[in-house]
């Protein structure tokens, strides 16, 4: 008999389940300007407390308080409002074509707009981010046209990518947004890399990389910390902390009693733990780690606290394991309406301008879609020509490839 | 075709979904050392429902949730198979392997014979494969010939419910490490390529009949799944029907071989079958450059040189990513099986 009681196997749960409200306190919320803004040029392992913190600007009653309340003008604002609403309005339009079997599937980033939108708004152009699946707002504030990217999710004749990828895998140079991947954290390492490039040719442009919560536990996370550290790559290390990876909760992917900012202050990267449903926390984040890798300062992680409102994919169904309510109770709230507050306190903004504004937009992405429908769907039978499926496997088509296209009679 | 030990039981009609789930729920009942973990497979019972209820019945030591990372399922499976657990997990899509490549061919596959013996790797890897559903290039692979140039590793695929359990079975209780694939097309009902007409359930279907209790599939076993006198036809998962519906509606009367299990492979009853008809033809999904066609055309004219009338025929996925939109251009369907049917007839 051992001296020992049995050893027991812990596996993390979440407070919340259907049925079962979620308990919050575990998000650690810090009140808004309270965490202090370091100079750009700190020493990563003094940032220590900030990958455990919350950095917050926008308080309760929408005004930006704090060392972190970002120099930000009105026409950047509106900028950023207009594209997070134009976000969430094309999100719930293409929702409504997938379920009409226009197109085979589709992702929402419900709830996360501003990460991408104030995101993008703090890089310059010749910047490359290397996106998941949920940064469609990355491409909308870029003003990439809708058109191309509803020709992409409709797999018709327009589409950019020749109907070879899933709907949301875009893929848009000129925008800098590199080529979607299903595969999971395959890009996060590829963004250190990119990185690595612009410091080899003495270039002083920069890369985002993104990841969720649940992908930082793919080996590739790890490794682009290792890579990003060795070298001070010129590099943003996004980590979206939507709360849920399908249906695990965070903490399952390694977010229990620490945080994902953590694991790169673990790396001796300058870490951040930052509202993500607070734009102008998003922006100011965003412009201090851009300042920081563009002044060959290295790598900064930042974790963006936010929540995954819809389901994962048109595939989920997230009443089977999380609370119905569970986005009205997280504590961030909803970071248009949070903007849009802080901007009618301004002054710059108003109910009725919200809401002509919404109704603007919501005409834009129905005229989208009609025009790019018009290219056909995925269920009308414009697809893409299947000789298509036979270019671009190399540079040069090969005999072999020649042959089978022959065969297939196309 | 069902072994004795199943004839004998009460049965029930089951998707592949369920079969599945019933032979890990029979693995789990009879052996507590049988653990099932993986992406999603813990409280919402997978994304394709195979472990719906386990963790309620086995609890969370049992049956658990694990972080995205196939490396580290695989990985930490190694090291439960070592301490004498036997790990069944889940993949969440077959295109989703690769992290876990080294872990599979490096560590699982070597295991016992680089420490002869002293430690094994009595593992289940489970992973949905194939296409059909829209999946793209991330969610439409059939990978199995990767696994097969793997010393050490086993190879399954089911096609039907009734093989799906039992092979299951067999896999949980073999000692060696099991890749366990798994036509996600013919989870709900027999598929044979006419994606434009409905599918018709398992419960129309015999195979979707499967005992409630234990019985095991051998793991290097065929089946015959058609019997026929023109040509040998070579399948396996999804294949398998459409080769069927190609026999049916080229009126050639093709003798379809299941092969199950891929490898180690029942080369018996290939070379009977094909001695008899003396034609040959290989379906798979996969592409076709260095796929597991492409073994078995030269096991064949090994074997059965001398009995052979016509060239051996492959019918396979294009060497090309498996496109979103043109799905059904790349898919071996039907018609191009029947083509082929009907080139080694012409012969």
């Amino acid at each position: 008999m051992s001296e020992y009681p049995p050893l027991r196997l812990h596996v993390p749960e979440p407070t919340g389940r259907p049925g079962k409200a979620t308990d919050f306190s575990y998000l650690h919320v810090s009140k808004a300007g309270e965490v202090r803004r370091p100079p750009i040029d700190v020493s990563p392992p003094d940032t220590h407390d900030l990958a455990f913190a919350l950095i917050r600007v926008l308080d309760e009653d929408g005004k930006a308080v704090g060392p972190w309340a970002p120099d930000i003008d009105k026409e950047t604002l509106r900028h950023g409002m207009r594209s997070m609403l134009k976000t969430r309005v094309y999100d719930s339009r293409m929702l409504i074509a997938q379920r009409q079997k226009k197109m085979s599937f589709y992702m929402q980033s419900l709830g996360e707009e501003a990460i991408g939108t104030a995101h993008s708004l703090a890089l310059k152009d010749g910047d490359m981010c290397f996106p998941t699946y949920r940064q469609q707002s990355l491409l909308i504030t870029r003003n990439v046209p809708l058109v191309d990217m509803i020709c992409q999710l409709l797999s018709n004749a327009r589409d950019p990518l020749k109907g070879r990828q899933l709907p949301v895998m875009y893929s848009v140079k000129e925008a800098g947004f590199f080529s979607i991947s299903g595969n999971l954290a395959t890009q996060f390492i590829q963004a250190v890399g990119w990185g690595m490039a612009s410091a080899i040719k003495g270039d002083t442009k920069i890369a985002s990389a993104w990841i969720g919560d649940g992908a930082t536990a793919e080996a590739d996370f790890d490794t682009a910390l290792t890579f990003a550290h060795v070298y001070r790559a010129p590099v943003i290390l996004n980590v979206v902390n939507n709360q849920w990876a399908i249906s695990t909760f965070q903490a399952i992917a390694g977010g229990e009693d620490t945080t994902f900012a953590a694991r790169g202050a673990g790396c001796g990267i300058a870490s951040l733990r930052v509202d993500g449903n607070d734009f102008l926390a998003v922006y100011a984040a965003s412009k201090w780690a851009a300042e920081r890798a563009r002044s060959n300062l290295g790598p900064t992680l930042i974790e963006w606290v936010t929540y995954r409102a819809g389901p994962h994919s048109t595939s989920d169904d997230p009443s089977k394991y999380r609370p119905a309510d569970d986005w009205t109770c997280f504590p961030l709230g909803d970071p248009i309406a949070r903007l849009k507050k802080h901007m009618i306190g301004l002054g710059i903004w108003s109910e009725q301008e919200h809401e002509d504004t919404q109704k603007e937009l919501e005409a834009e992405v129905m005229a989208a879609q009609k025009e790019a429908e018009q290219y056909g769907t995925l269920s009308s039978g414009y697809s893409p020509s299947a000789a298509d499926m036979f270019d671009d496997v190399y540079k040069e088509m090969p005999e072999h490839l020649r042959r089978q296209r022959q065969q297939l009679g196309v | 075709m069902k072994t004795e030990q199943a004839v004998a039981q009460a049965t029930t009609s089951m998707t592949m979904i369920q079969a599945l789930r019933s032979a890990m729920d029979v693995m789990m009942e009879r052996d507590d050392n049988v653990v099932v973990f993986g992406q999603d497979v813990g409280y919402f019972g997978g994304v394709f429902r195979c472990t719906e209820g386990l963790q309620q019945k086995y609890g969370k030591s049992r049956v658990f949730d694990t972080p995205i990372s196939e490396g580290g399922i695989v990985g930490a499976a190694i090291g439960m198979g070592a301490y004498g657990l036997r790990p069944v997990v889940e993949i969440q899509f077959a295109d989703y392997f690769y992290p876990a490549c080294d872990q599979i061919v490096s560590e699982a596959a070597r295991l016992r014979y680089r420490s002869v013996n002293q430690f094994t790797a009595p593992l289940t890897i489970r992973m949905p494969c194939g296409g059909g559903i829209y999946g793209g290039q991330t969610h439409s692979q059939s990978p199995e010939a990767m696994f097969t140039h793997v010393c050490g590793l086993r190879t399954v695929m089911p096609s039907n419910p009734y093989d799906a359990k039992g092979l299951l079975i067999s896999a949980i209780e073999n000692d060696d490490p099991v890749i366990f694939l798994e036509p996600k097309r013919l989870y709900n009902g027999p598929f044979d390529g006419h994606h434009d007409q409905p599918v018709v359930p398992w419960s129309k279907h015999p195979m979707g009949q499967v005992p409630d209790g234990y019985y095991k599939i051998p793991l290097d076993s065929a089946s015959v799944y058609r019997q026929g006198s023109d040509v040998t036809v070579l399948a396996y998962g999804t294949m398998v029907f459409v080769s069927e519906a190609a026999a049916n509606e080229t009126g050639i009367d093709a003798e379809i071989i299941d092969l199950r299990s891929i490898w180690p492979l029942d080369l018996d009853t290939i070379v009977k079958s094909v001695k008899k008809t003396g034609r040959c033809v290989v379906v798979h999904e996969a592409t076709r450059t260095s796929g597991f066609g492409a073994e078995l055309v030269s096991l064949v004219q090994e074997h059965c040189f001398h009995h052979l009338e016509a060239p051996i025929e492959r019918v396979t996925g294009w060497d090309t990513p498996y496109p979103h939109a043109q799905e059904w251009a790349y898919f071996p369907g039907p018609q191009r099986v029947g083509e082929a049917f009907k080139r080694t007839m012409e012969a």
